[in-house]
């Protein structure tokens, strides 16, 4: 019951996560070796398969691209003490936003329009179905962690009747729309490095990273940079302080929503318009769930954010080539070591902060101000 | 018979450690059996810390309690009650919805079946009555009884299991001079049928009327011990904070200029639909500062809340500097910011300050839409620090940094930040509650100081306080409010704390009083 001494940002933000992550993978190994494999080899396959195989790297970093979105997403609106939930779902509607975007206009603009053009319809939709969520939390209270999990469930409803209505490709039966037009594709990394005359192994990675970078930038800009940053997080630590200080909480929990639905989104612009180049159902694949966990294990910070993107892209890589690899390890086996990580980074985050600040304290010295 | 030890309770050496900070140092305490026990010092010097240890809350790094002369292993609070230590904490910790004979029966229910121990305990209650003039309904729901009978509630619980040794952490905060008083009367009643009191404190008058003995602590060392007959508060004040202090600061006297506000038949409703503020009339005049007086509770805090824009006035007008705010016509906080008005609230950690933003970010709150933050939508971030950099000087804020988050200083250095912030904006009015609140004395010389430096320079000042000793050494003029009504407003020259506490008791009016005398 004793309280511990409290835990140096450094160590909060650097050597914790490390240990949870070495906690999930420790209880993977059990799992594992419970199985009747080699855990540590296990490791290794995975390891190798995320990042030293041939295209390995492309698959991580484009699987990295999705989780730099949906975790900049909840990140935005964590910083205004909001949860947002609805990841999923605005990455949904910004898919269809990308999708109705290139149909209507892949027949005469050009890609360097067209891209950027199915770009933002992309984040402008995602933004959209956030904004709903948002109204109704700033001005009528609705929780948004509720308003948003509804409005996943409306999306994805929304999604299936487009796409196996108006959407649908002509004479086909599969729930798609027609593939895009030359011109609406992203283009792939590997491409844009053959053209500088560098040789890299053909992967779906795709410019969208650079998008995502950009936006973890800008994120970091606007959130710690702006006066409208400062009033996110001042409303975020403290809603009294800023009724006190006279901000306007109504345009500010709605303005984030709306940016953090715009980066939920802006997904599409690497799940459809990087890879299928079509839409799809289900395109999203749990990408905007787990972007809670990316957001909560980088600390809700735009670095933090990228670092653990790249951890969840090589989890998820590196756990195809597991189930590649082994006879016994399945695909779910993966998503329970999958979601052991998220459990431990995510829901467990401080599991282990106490015992941590014992262990460190005698070292650090640190003491608070009274 | 072996003689009775004479010692109810004893430290020795305790010694407690919070990472690096040295909360306890090698405490030594003796509290006689049946005495009143006074510990004071100001925030931070250690008191609550050694409380806890005392019941059980904190383990003790190092050192010894001893119990009736008995060495006590205190383990956890179960073990303090089953000692006959019985504690009452600065918040209460009741249930609101609860019958007062439920909150007492709480945690003591015995068997499947209530009916026993509500018996039990309604002749506990009976006898916590007739015994020490703990008079309270049983049948009462805490929520809407005064805090001077929640107060009593908890003493009764504390008491509920034969405690012998009573610790009351800063008690009368929220209590009015009248039941102070009372209060006073049933400590007294307790040490004469055998109970040792330990009060923390840090109002020195109370110490002086109450206590038999008055220890002393600083920075985690107990620095003194009287007994209090044979010493003074200005001695205790001075052995508090380790130098002479002001207690009495020169009031300046008033050359009122212009009035700066008026308020006229002023009213708020709150949200549950419960009207608060039952129209209030009153002007304060460049160079004057006008104090709020009145019970906790009573309408000032959202008196405040309506005069610094957070809330619109129901019916009414606030004039200042030729706008009006009214019903039809309110402002919110920036609105009235812009109008010269600024306001150091009295929850400075939920409002004044956000808490987790260093010193630099907090200097810009209130003014984050204006130059103070810079020019354009971004923030002017040498700017901001140059601006903290000068209020951390000005305003001797210690440790003189102002990189720290704002929770990282201590309540009297987080005062002068917002104090600092306030005054930067030259403002023509300010809003100050509780100004004093949670901040130890070297700081409130400073405060008191700065305030009287506004006052010369011609700011208009409009301070809520339920300290009457503070509302008396700075105001000009005290307006007293009783359950949302202004039952009079008084020259300082007249009043005095029994007139003061009779208006806010709502006994009588200035009208009365005026014919009286």
């Amino acid at each position: 019951m004793r309280p511990a001494p409290p835990l140096p940002a450094w160590a909060d933000i650097g050597l914790l996560p490390i240990i949870n992550i070495v906690a999930a993978l420790g209880v993977s190994g059990i799992i594992i070796a419970l199985i009747g494999e080699n855990p540590f080899r296990a490791l290794a396959v995975m390891m190798e398969g995320a990042f030293v195989y041939k295209g390995a790297l492309g698959y991580t970093l484009y699987y990295t691209t999705n989780f730099i979105f949906t975790g900049l997403a909840v990140a935005v609106a964590f910083h205004a003490a909001m949860f947002n939930i609805g990841g999923e779902g605005q990455a949904c509607i910004g898919g269809l936003g990308a999708g109705v975007a290139v149909l209507m206009a892949d027949q005469f603009l050009p890609g360097v329009l067209l891209i950027p053009f199915a770009v933002i319809f992309s984040a402008l939709f995602g933004a959209a179905w956030a904004f709903i969520p948002g109204y109704l939390q700033a001005t009528r209270g609705s929780h948004i962690v509720i308003t948003t999990i509804m409005f996943n469930f409306i999306a994805a409803s929304v999604m299936v009747s487009l796409l196996a209505g108006p959407l649908m490709r002509q004479g086909q039966g599969a729930p798609e729309t027609r593939p895009f037009s030359e011109a609406a594709q992203m283009p792939y990394i590997h491409d844009l490095l053959a053209a500088i005359g560098v040789e890299a192994t053909r992967s779906p990675l795709n410019a969208s990273l650079l998008i995502a970078l950009c936006a973890a930038a800008l994120v970091w800009f606007i959130i710690w940079r702006t006066r409208f940053g400062y009033a996110v997080r001042a409303m975020g630590a403290s809603p009294g302080a800023a009724e006190y200080a006279g901000m306007n909480t109504v345009r500010i929990t709605v303005l984030a929503l709306l940016l953090s639905g715009g980066l939920a989104g802006l997904m599409a612009s690497n799940a459809v318009l990087g890879e299928p180049h079509k839409l799809v159902l289900n395109f999203t694949g749990g990408y905007g769930f787990t972007g809670i966990a990316v957001a909560l294990m980088g600390r809700n910070h735009p670095v933090g954010i990228v670092l653990a993107a790249l951890l969840f892209g090589a989890l998820t890589q590196g756990g195809t080539e597991l189930d590649f690899e082994f006879q016994t390890i399945t695909r779910e086996t993966v998503q329970v070591v999958q979601g052991l990580i998220i459990l431990f980074s995510g829901a467990l985050a401080y599991l282990f902060a106490p015992m941590l600040a014992r262990a460190i304290a005698p070292f650090t010295g640190r003491r608070p101000a009274r | 018979m072996e003689p009775a030890p004479a010692f109810a309770l004893e430290t020795r050496g305790i010694d407690k450690s919070f990472g690096a900070v040295h909360a306890n140092r090698a405490i030594d305490l003796k509290v006689a059996k049946g005495s009143i026990h006074g510990i004071i010092g100001e925030n931070g010097a250690g008191k609550s810390t050694l409380m806890n240890i005392l019941y059980g809350m904190y383990a003790a790094d190092r050192g010894e309690i001893l119990i009736n002369g008995r060495e006590v292993n205190m383990t956890s609070s179960a073990v303090a009650i089953r000692h006959g230590i019985g504690m009452v904490h600065q918040h209460f910790m009741l249930v609101s919805p609860f019958t007062v004979l439920e909150n007492v029966m709480l945690g003591a229910e015995q068997g499947f079946l209530l009916k026993a121990s509500v018996i039990a305990t309604r002749a506990l209650i009976r006898r916590m009555g007739e015994e020490y003039g703990l008079i309270v309904d049983p049948d009462a729901r805490v929520g809407d009884l005064p805090v001077g009978l929640q107060q009593r509630v908890e003493i009764i619980k504390a008491l509920r299991g034969g405690a012998r040794i009573l610790i009351l952490d800063e008690p009368t905060g929220v209590l009015t001079p009248q039941e102070t008083e009372g209060f006073f009367a049933i400590l007294r009643a307790l040490r004469d049928e055998g109970v040792t009191i330990l009060l923390i404190t840090h109002k020195l008058q109370e110490v002086m009327a109450l206590t038999d003995q008055v220890s002393v602590m600083r920075r985690g060392e107990m620095v003194a011990e009287r007994a209090t007959a044979e010493t003074t508060r200005e001695e205790l004040a001075e052995l508090m904070v380790g130098r002479k202090v002001l207690l009495d600061v020169a009031r300046l006297d008033a050359e009122p200029g212009a009035p700066v506000l008026r308020v006229k038949g002023l009213r708020f409703t709150d949200a549950d639909g419960v009207e608060r503020v039952k129209g209030l009339d009153f002007e304060i005049r460049a160079g004057e500062l006008l104090s709020v007086a009145g019970i906790s509770g009573n309408g000032q805090s959202e008196l405040l809340d309506v005069l610094a824009g957070i809330s619109p006035p129901a019916a009414g007008s606030i004039e200042i500097g030729g706008a009006v705010i009214d019903a039809a016509h309110p402002r919110n906080a920036a609105g009235m910011r812009a109008l010269g008005v600024s306001h150091v609230p009295e929850d400075r950690h939920h409002r004044g300050l956000v808490l987790p933003f260093d010193a630099r970010e907090n200097s810009i709150l209130g003014f984050q839409d204006g130059p103070a933050a810079g020019a354009g939508f971004m923030l002017d971030r040498a700017h901001i620090a140059a601006r903290a950099a000068r209020h951390v000087a000005e305003f001797d804020v210690r440790p003189p940094i102002a990189t720290l988050r704002a929770a990282q200083y201590s309540g009297g250095n987080q005062q002068k930040l917002v104090l600092a912030r306030e005054i930067d904006a030259a403002p023509k009015l300010l809003l100050i509650g509780q100004p004093t609140r949670g901040v130890d004395i070297g700081a409130i010389e400073f405060i008191y100081k700065r305030l009287m430096a506004l006052k010369a320079a011609g700011c208009a000042i409009l301070l809520v306080s339920v300290e009457l000793e503070e509302v008396l050494s700075l105001s000009d003029r005290i307006l007293v409010m009783c359950n949302g009504e202004q039952k009079g407003v008084v020259r300082v020259e007249n009043a005095n704390e029994r007139i003061l506490g009779l208006m806010m008791a709502g006994v009588t009016g200035d009208t009365e009083l005026a014919g009286a005398s």
